[in-house]
């Protein structure tokens, strides 16, 4: 208690980032017949659960080892056997994700241990595939807990025994291609997953969480929804003829790609989230070089119909100043995008802390732009309103957490990437490739218009 | 349902599981979640920061690292009709360097800077898991804060594994007590009450406030809907405490009649017959001045004859249909209960997260034979149970609805989230609306349970 004026510390208000665990337990729910295990508190799964629920509107199952103060004490061994037990018998998965919290990062437990004795104490029984990543939410955004998700499962795949990887180019598996897309929407998942077919790729994507967050309903009940990259197919992702990973932040660490690469010997093609036509021509220049073949001609005229659409739009947006906000790789591409278009991304906010957002920006801006982005890392929602309030923008584009923000700036907001709580549909968000601008283009242009006809005395109808 | 007989339930929790009917009544509850199973529970932090969170003056300060803040910004309906400081997310937002060399300072630094910038009458600190491991004295820092500011600072030890909801409950409970006598109580009359355990979901203490003013009752205050520090202050001043959600508040009342002799009783303002006798008991307690239970019967008589005729035409397409209902606390069960009776409906599932032994006693005297019982359940369980029992309505919380949703059954929001007032009497219609509209939908028939299928699988 001495000497508390030490510190000038500002609270973190209203904040632009969820914790880390969260990110495990939606990368976790892209597995087929995974489900993830949060090792701490009942709150954490309870309150994570509840988040992604209300943005997918799908079942969302998190188990919890569900410490009490005596596990605090002694160690949380016994509560993750329970749990995984427990989990077995319930859900029969083929997988569990455990994710530690930062309740039992700090008191240290030694997750690995525990799952190494789990294992131990049942050989010969059918185990699932045991998964550990490490999430303390005192390290990192949500962000950064899904990449390491896939890192870590990436990483015990390939050690598996039935894996192959396969270090000698003869014996790669000639047109299968891993993807690691990134925290991306379910409707971009299955955009990917249709181009790489376009391409005649065979594709491990890895998560897939495009049916088992947005799908059907159900004749019966359903402990884990169909879906989500096959555990088989995941056995031959050290033999892959290439990589690609989406994230320009993302790029600056050793990922999922980069250990495939140094590991396997696997290519790693390190590209942008390919949002608006520079960054997704980028990707499709990859995917004829692998695939050997041209784009298809569906793609190529969603192409013409995107660039036919910016030029029918583009007085409607040009000049306008916008906020874009969310996780350091959507908010990249975002300007991308924007920068194609006329719109200029006046203020750039994230909860994410890697110090490479200014990097990224800087590598999709054209060298020709003069124009100035103020880029907010690690900052709160607090920080981006009192900023862009002093930038008169246009619009805002971010997730719904900006709502807030746009209607004290009496501006349209669009909503992109997650979480996306107070409209329907956020999993058919399409974000990435030529489709995916052409969505974001229209809603944008729509965005504007509605707000000039709102505001316009007389009411235009023909506009 | 072709994959029923496939789900189990684990075999820890069979004594929190109950057949009206069948076996003996016993049911195992009160206890920690089992590791693995997937409750609907949340901890103890959630406990307190949904007692305390519709405060509408207060600063609210989540200490530890930033998922419990984040979670839990903006994400209820409790409204206010001044201050919105409740509805923003503060935290101190520990990193690693904090959780190595504590994170008093920054919770100091924090503290001063918010309470500077926003003036409130009062600050809450909650404290998260870690901080009760790397063993912040976060008491100190709200005493020292406190005098400084010259504000109360009040510390809630939420540390989220250190029990269940109930204890976050507690914590809240005593966070409040000790605001409570702290101002004069001139100017409150003999005839007044404070409202226990109501929240303003879209409004609702302001409903049933007008009720009491209207019988002629002085509200001191209300816990905590539409909060104000000041009120509270004083609360210390009513003649008695009205006790809604009484899993939560119930300990509050229980200190306040300890330290100043406040009566109290506990209450329901949910459904026609719960919110009369509400009405009744209060006017109840003051038979000294005749002219309020006058009041309150007039009152009932109106207001229910107001909404009657449309609940009836509601009931008409209601009757028979069956409804599952699992909520926090099983106070809100039995009024529900007696609330779908009323259109007509069927209980075939009641379950709550925090239920007592009485309170599950009082549910099975409630509930007709063959109503499953249901302590601390989670999604297998829930499901299992509405697709056996054929559901047509299932009343819960966010993480129920897409149970729900995913089999084909129409959902009621009845927690915290939801936009709607639900209590009172124009509560309960809009209750049998929602119900009406959820159940009546044209959309049920295209599910896979109910469908006559156009296209063939």
């Amino acid at each position: 208690m001495n000497n508390m004026q030490t510190v000038n510390y500002t609270a973190t208000t209203n904040a632009c980032k969820l914790c880390t665990p969260l990110g495990a337990a939606l990368f976790f729910k892209g597995i087929e017949n995974g489900i993830s295990l949060l090792h701490g508190s009942q709150g954490c799964s309870t309150y994570i659960r509840r988040y992604l629920i209300s943005h997918f509107r799908e079942p969302v199952d998190v188990a919890s080892s569900n410490f009490s103060e005596d596990t605090a004490i002694f160690g949380g061994g016994a509560n993750l056997k329970k749990a995984l037990d427990n989990i077995r018998k319930q859900y029969r998965p083929g997988l569990i994700g455990v994710a530690s919290t930062c309740l039992s990062e700090t008191i240290g437990d030694d997750v690995p241990m525990f799952i190494k004795n789990y294992k131990e104490g049942h050989k010969g029984e059918a185990l699932p595939r045991i998964i550990h990543v490490s999430t303390p939410s005192y390290n990192g955004t949500h962000a950064d807990g899904f990449h390491k998700a896939v890192k870590a499962t990436v990483a015990d795949f390939i050690r598996h025994p039935v894996n192959d990887c396969v270090k000698s180019e003869q014996k790669r598996l000639k047109g299968t291609i891993n993807l690691f897309p990134g925290m991306v929407s379910p409707a971009d998942l299955r955009y990917l997953k249709e181009i790489m077919s376009g391409f005649g790729l065979r594709c491990l994507m890895l998560p897939d969480y495009s049916e088992t967050l947005d799908g059907g309903l159900w004749n019966g009940f359903k402990a884990i929804q169909e879906g989500g990259s096959r555990i088989d197919e995941l056995d031959s992702i050290g033999s892959a003829e290439a990589s690609i990973e989406f994230g320009r932040v993302l790029a600056f660490e050793e990922t999922a790609g980069y250990i495939l690469e140094k590991d396997c010997g696997i290519r790693l093609h390190g590209l942008g989230l390919p949002i608006g036509i520079m960054e997704t021509d980028r990707l499709f220049t990859v995917l004829e070089e692998i695939s050997g073949i041209k784009t298809p001609e569906i793609f190529r005229k969603e192409r013409e119909r995107l660039i036919d659409s910016y030029v029918d739009g583009h007085k409607y947006v040009s000049g306008i100043k916008a906020v874009v906000y969310g996780e350091e790789d959507l908010v990249t591409g975002i300007v991308s995008f924007l920068k194609e278009i006329g719109i200029t991304p006046v203020l750039c906010g994230s909860g994410g802390q890697s110090k490479r957002l200014k990097e990224a920006i800087k590598q999709v801006t054209p060298d020709s732009d003069k124009s100035v982005i103020n880029i907010l890392e690690g900052a709160d929602f607090m920080q981006i309103e009192k900023e862009a309030i002093t930038m008169s923008p246009g619009i805002v584009i971010g997730n719904s957490k900006g709502y807030g923000m746009a209607r004290l700036l009496n501006i349209p907001i669009v909503r992109v990437g997650f979480p996306i709580h107070d409209r329907l549909g956020g999993s058919r968000v399409l974000h990435l490739g030529y489709r995916g601008a052409q969505q974001l283009f229209d809603t944008i242009v729509n965005s504007l218009l509605e707000k000039r006809q709102d505001k316009s005395e007389i009411g235009y109808s023909y506009m | 349902m072709n994959n029923m007989e496939t789900i189990g339930l684990l075999k820890e929790r069979e004594r929190q599981v109950y057949l009206k009917g069948e076996q003996p009544f016993e049911m195992d509850c009160e206890k920690k979640s089992l590791a693995g199973a997937v409750s609907q529970r949340a901890c103890v932090f959630c406990g307190s920061r949904v007692v305390l969170y519709p405060i509408a003056d207060a600063l609210h300060l989540v200490h530890g690292p930033i998922g419990c803040a984040a979670y839990t910004w903006d994400i209820r309906g409790a409204l206010s009709s001044g201050p919105q400081l409740h509805r923003l997310s503060f935290s101190t937002d520990l990193k690693e360097t904090d959780i190595i060399y504590g994170g008093e300072k920054k919770l100091y630094s924090a503290l001063s800077e918010l309470i500077d910038l926003y003036s409130p009458h009062a600050a809450f600190v909650y404290s998260t898991c870690i901080v009760g491991i790397i063993g912040d004295d976060v008491e100190a820092v709200c005493k020292r804060v406190s005098e400084e500011k010259g504000i109360p600072v009040l510390p809630v030890h939420s540390e989220g594994f250190k029990g269940t909801k109930k204890d976050g409950y507690r914590a809240a409970c005593q966070a409040l007590f000790k605001l409570t006598g702290r101002v004069d109580t001139q100017g409150i009359n003999k005839h007044s009450i404070n409202i226990l355990g109501e929240f303003n979901i879209g409004g609702e203490a302001w409903i049933i406030k007008d009720y009491y003013e209207r019988m002629g009752v002085q509200v001191v205050s209300v816990m905590t809907g539409d909060g104000r520090v000041r009120e509270i202050e004083k609360a210390h001043g009513a003649s008695l405490n009205v006790v809604q959600c009484s899993g939560s508040m119930t300990y509050l009342a229980k200190l306040m009649e300890e330290r100043y002799g406040i009566p109290w009783i506990r209450v329901s303002y949910f459904g026609i017959e719960d919110v009369s006798s509400a009405l009744y008991d209060v006017a109840g307690q003051f038979s000294d001045e005749p002219a309020i239970m006058e009041k309150t019967r007039e009152l009932v008589k109106d207001e229910v004859s107001r909404i009657y005729p449309q609940i009836r035409e509601y009931r008409k397409d209601l009757a028979g249909k069956k409804a599952a209902l699992y909520v926090g606390g099983a106070f809100k069960a039995f009024s529900l209960i007696k609330a779908l009776r009323h259109l007509g409906m069927n209980v075939i599932l009641a379950g709550s997260q925090t239920g007592t032994k009485e309170d599950y006693e009082v549910l099975r005297e409630l509930c007709d034979e063959g109503t499953v019982i249901l302590d601390d359940a989670n999604p297998i369980e829930l499901s299992k149970y509405v697709i056996e029992k054929d559901a047509d309505l299932f009343i819960g919380g966010v993480k129920e609805r897409p149970i729900a949703y995913k089999l084909g059954i129409g959902f009621c929001d009845h927690n915290h989230e939801r936009k709607i007032p639900l209590a009172g009497f124009i509560g309960m219609l809009n209750f049998a609306k929602e119900v009406h509209e959820t159940v009546m939908s044209p959309v049920w028939r295209f599910t896979p349970r109910r469908a006559v299928g156009v296209i063939n699988e």
